[in-house]
């Protein structure tokens, strides 16, 4: 099971950053194009980003953030970005289903000519404003090489006409439609970054919230931020045991040929299943499934 | 063959980067290398390989570049040299 509980977001301008973007144990780097260059950089951080993934072997799933096609950067961004096969694409200011229709066909149109794997580049999508997060099942449905959606916070607000707040209230409608969406279509939620690095408390609410929210995972800006997210994502011994019990019931359950699964006289459905998958996939990621149940 | 016809430089003077200047010089002049690094003596021969070897790919033989090296990877070196040559917006495909 694939995690992305930390996607940090790397300036693509930024040699050092590039180079040493792998070391600090988030699930995803994101590689960006986008919002942290600056318009006379864009063709610098291109051919920047372009030849470190040509270089370099990064240990964690690597994905770049594009600019949008409506720019004059977008395009030119994806055919050079495609050639070196990220593993993700991530598409700012999704809208409509047609915005992931049109990057599919260029994608698979560059897997074609560079001998890639049909279908192995993956997209996500950043929703920014009300009209997205209106249309984010359709976006997240929109195709197969969809993994996650993911809210971009200061956009959507500016687009709400409104700004942030300590307990997130603005936040609460759009993150609700967005995990909603990522649920039905059965991807990744993705929560917004918290740009304040140094507010430490403020950043474990946030991340705690969007965890009970049900959210997979969090941007982040700053490396100091991955710990305190997984710290947040890991499950508790408790949780860690009742899902080793309920998944050693599951297969035993499987070895016997039944179609009943049971635990303690209570019986164990198939989303019970599921949830205690998850739990040891996060256990597992933080070291703490000592039992090494599988998955 | 391109050549390089306005001068342009990428890259910058910051920790694991290099600031790349191109100049454009008469055909007769060939390629110029003027390298400076705090690493010159160790990597000196390395940095100035992979500039050659970027001109050498876009059929560019006369050029004078000047680098000032802060400690960058051959990537990164890789990338700003496309980047000044690509800014030399007026570069021209020749014969």
């Amino acid at each position: 099971m694939k995690l992305r509980r930390t996607m940090m977001f790397v300036p693509g301008n930024n040699p050092g950053m590039l180079i040493n973007a792998g070391i600090y144990g988030a699930d995803t780097i994101i590689f960006d194009l986008e919002d942290s260059v600056a318009l006379s950089e864009k063709d610098a951080a291109r051919h920047l980003v372009y030849n470190a993934m040509k270089s370099i072997r990064y240990s964690c799933e690597v994905a770049v953030r594009i600019n949008h096609i409506s720019t004059p950067f977008g395009y030119k961004d994806l055919e050079t970005i495609l050639a070196v096969k990220p593993d993700l694409i991530r598409l700012p200011k999704a809208e409509t289903a047609a915005d992931i229709e049109e990057i599919d066909e260029l994608i698979t149109a560059a897997e074609i000519k560079h001998g890639f794997r049909p279908g192995s580049i993956n997209m996500m999508a950043a929703i920014e404003t009300a009209k997205g997060i209106r249309n984010a099942y359709d976006i997240a449905a929109a195709s197969p090489r969809m993994v996650a959606i993911a809210i971009g916070g200061e956009d959507y607000l500016a687009d709400l006409q409104t700004s942030r707040t300590k307990d997130g209230k603005e936040f609460f409608a759009g993150r609700g439609q967005l995990i909603l969406a990522a649920r039905e279509a059965g991807i990744h939620a993705i929560d917004t970054v918290f740009g304040d690095v140094n507010n430490e408390e403020d950043f474990i609410a946030e991340t705690t919230r969007i965890k009970e929210m049900g959210f997979d995972g969090k941007s982040v800006v700053n490396p100091r931020q991955i710990n305190i997210v997984h710290e947040i994502y890991a499950p508790t011994e408790k949780e860690i045991d009742h899902a080793q019990r309920v998944i050693a019931a599951y297969e035993e359950s499987l070895a016997r040929k039944s179609g009943v699964v049971s635990l303690n006289g209570k019986m164990i459905d198939i989303p019970v299943v599921k949830r205690a998958q998850r739990t040891l996939a996060y256990a597992n990621a933080v070291g703490k499934n000592e039992r090494g149940t599988t998955l | 063959m391109l050549q390089i016809i306005e001068p342009s430089q990428a890259g910058t003077v910051e920790s694991n980067d290099i600031l790349i200047i191109l100049t454009p010089v008469s055909a007769d002049k060939g390629i110029h290398v003027e390298l400076t690094s705090p690493v010159l003596k160790k990597y000196g021969r390395q940095i100035n390989n992979v500039i050659q070897e970027v001109l050498r790919e876009q059929g560019i033989d006369a050029v004078h570049v000047s680098a000032n090296d802060r400690g960058a990877l051959d990537c990164t070196i890789r990338a700003r040299m496309m980047t000044a040559i690509d800014r030399a917006a007026a570069k021209e495909v020749l014969g």
